[in-house]
């Protein structure tokens, strides 16, 4: 099963490196990243695999969620299926 | 492979304009726990609640921590009540005890379906099943009731309209200390559908299954903002543009609710493509016909972009659910949106508004605070006319409104919560009694016979 995490903020040092850190205790296997920097508002998007993920989504999803408030920024874990569910007939 | 854009559109949505699956709602059939008495009735219309509705809220939140949308509210609706103490009318409150407790054991807000239809004539244990209304929901916290009195295939019937003014008024009085609360979770119905997720409305029609899952899905707030980005527009880009939008709200519903009939081992219902407003800023159908160009809702015009935004809704939701059910459209309930309140407070939003409003949209008159001394054959008129409207044509119209007890026009009401706070509204003061006294049956429409 897949996730697509959004990492959204004020653009900071050593984001990337915390939040990979994090997938990396989960299980969880980063298959694609998008990144952009707008001004000072940075938004990243990873899709990530959650196969091998020791724990369940919704369990990771919340931790992300406390992550971020710990970092400043706002990021969400969220099944991909929502976004195909959405955007593609 | 994903499109960035439109991960980023969902995350806004979600965030910044209040996109939610407004309820789950679970139907359970409560026909198999008829028994002899009203106490061993009582018994296992509770043990079967709790049993088959026991992991809903669970379930829910698993839902909303996986795909990352909130999941307001978790319901229940059963079997019409009047049918299950059919042999113990004057019973009947002890099964609505008994739901109440259910709700309760599993922590849902509401649980719909203390109700009767009786749209064609009302049965000898119906009559006394309509009476114990006023008393369960004074005495209850969760539970709603319901009371279907015409349709297009019935007509409308005339005694149970007399009847059920008096019996709104006697809720109000029940519940006097709470403003009439009671009356906010009592529905007059014509039309009533038997898949109906949302409250105070819901109940388990008997052509339904055993258990089934119901799914509400709502998004004022992403209708209105998808508008603001097309400013000049004309009104075909505008009905796109809100086909667009709702088809997506409404894919997400699908997903939701064909997983939590699998998670919960239901059948999977329908999903109720509804705009449903809350009193938040933002989560307004009022600001969308404001947006739509109207200075404030109410005024000339409410009723053609009212019909516009309704229809394509619909259009673009029903694309996007293999089972379109329940009321879907937009929802007018004036003390549960922000921007009807406003309008209702500056005096721009009226009753007979309301009324032609609702001709067009997917519910009628809704939670609309009227003076306490309004007589009962008023409010017995006003859901007349709700009810031909809806008998004429072929939609489900209701009537919910809250004669506070000791106010006028000028005071208001503070419900809290989903439901909101509204002034009170005046209502016409000649009187309707005679009409309403005259009982019978108004016969169905000439078009209703399609055989």
């Amino acid at each position: 099963m897949r996730a697509i995490m959004t990492v959204t903020g004020k653009d900071n040092k050593g984001i990337i490196a915390k939040v990979s850190t994090f997938l990396a205790e989960k299980g969880a296997n980063v298959e694609e990243v998008s990144q952009t920097i707008l001004g000072d508002c940075f938004a990243m998007i990873m899709l990530v695999d959650m196969s091998d993920a020791r724990e369940e989504l919704s369990s990771v999803a919340k931790q992300c969620e406390e992550l971020g408030n710990r970092i400043g920024m706002s990021i969400r874990l969220q099944h991909e299926a929502i976004f195909n569910a959405m955007h593609n007939v | 492979m994903f499109n960035k854009t439109e991960v980023l559109e969902t995350i806004d949505m979600i965030e910044r304009e209040h996109l939610d699956i407004r309820t789950i709602t679970m139907g359970i059939s409560l026909l198999p726990c008829i028994r002899e008495n009203a106490e061993k009735t009582a018994r296992a219309v509770y043990d079967t609640v709790c049993a088959k509705a026991r992991d809903i809220v669970k379930v829910a939140e698993q839902l909303s921590g996986e795909y990352g949308i909130p999941i307001v509210n978790k319901r229940v609706s059963v079997t019409p009540v009047s049918l299950i103490c059919a042999a113990f009318p004057q019973d009947a409150e002890k099964i609505g005890f008994a739901l109440d407790k259910a709700a309760k054991e599993l922590g849902i807000d509401f649980l719909g379906g203390y109700s009767a239809l009786v749209q064609k004539g009302t049965a000898d244990y119906e009559k006394i099943f309509l009476e114990s209304i006023p008393a369960v929901l004074a005495q209850t916290e969760r539970v709603c009731s319901s009371v279907n009195v015409a349709s297009s295939k019935s007509g409308i019937n005339m005694d149970a309209v007399a009847q059920m003014g008096r019996i709104v008024k006697s809720a109000a009085e029940r519940t006097a200390d709470r403003d009439g609360l009671g009356c906010a979770k009592l529905v007059v119905f014509a039309n009533a559908v038997e898949d109906n997720p949302f409250m105070a409305g819901a109940f388990h029609g008997t052509g339904e299954s055993g258990t089934v899952i119901n799914v509400g899905v709502s998004g004022p707030g992403v209708v209105k903002h998808a508008l603001e980005n097309v400013p000049d527009a004309n009104l075909n880009d505008c009905a796109e543009v809100i086909k667009r939008t709702a088809f997506k709200i409404t894919r997400a519903g699908q997903l939701i609710a064909k997983e939590a009939a699998k998670r919960l081992n239901a059948e999977f219902g329908i999903v109720d493509l509804s705009l449903a407003p809350t009193p938040v800023m933002g989560d307004s159908v009022a600001h969308i016909l404001e947006e739509l160009g109207l200075e404030v809702v109410g005024t000339h015009g409410t009723t053609a972009a009212l019909a516009m935004l309704n229809d394509a809704v619909k259009k673009g939701g029903v694309m996007a659910s293999s089972h379109v059910g329940g009321l879907s459209g937009a929802f007018i309930p004036v003390s549960e949106d922000i921007g009807m309140i406003q309008a209702a407070e500056k005096g721009a939003l009226q009753i007979d508004k309301l009324e032609a409003m609702t001709a067009v949209c997917s519910v009628g008159l809704d939670m609309i605070a009227i003076p306490g001394d309004t007589p009962a054959e008023t409010i017995s008129a006003i859901i007349a006319d709700e009810a031909a409207i809806g008998m004429i044509n072929n939609k489900t119209t209701a009537v919910r409104v809250i004669p506070v007890p000791g106010k006028t026009v000028g005071d208001t009401v503070e419900f809290g919560g989903l439901l909101g706070h509204a002034p009170i509204l005046p209502v016409h003061t000649a009187s309707s009694m005679k009409f309403v006294r005259r009982g019978g049956r108004i016969p169905a429409p000439i078009h209703s016979n399609k055989n």
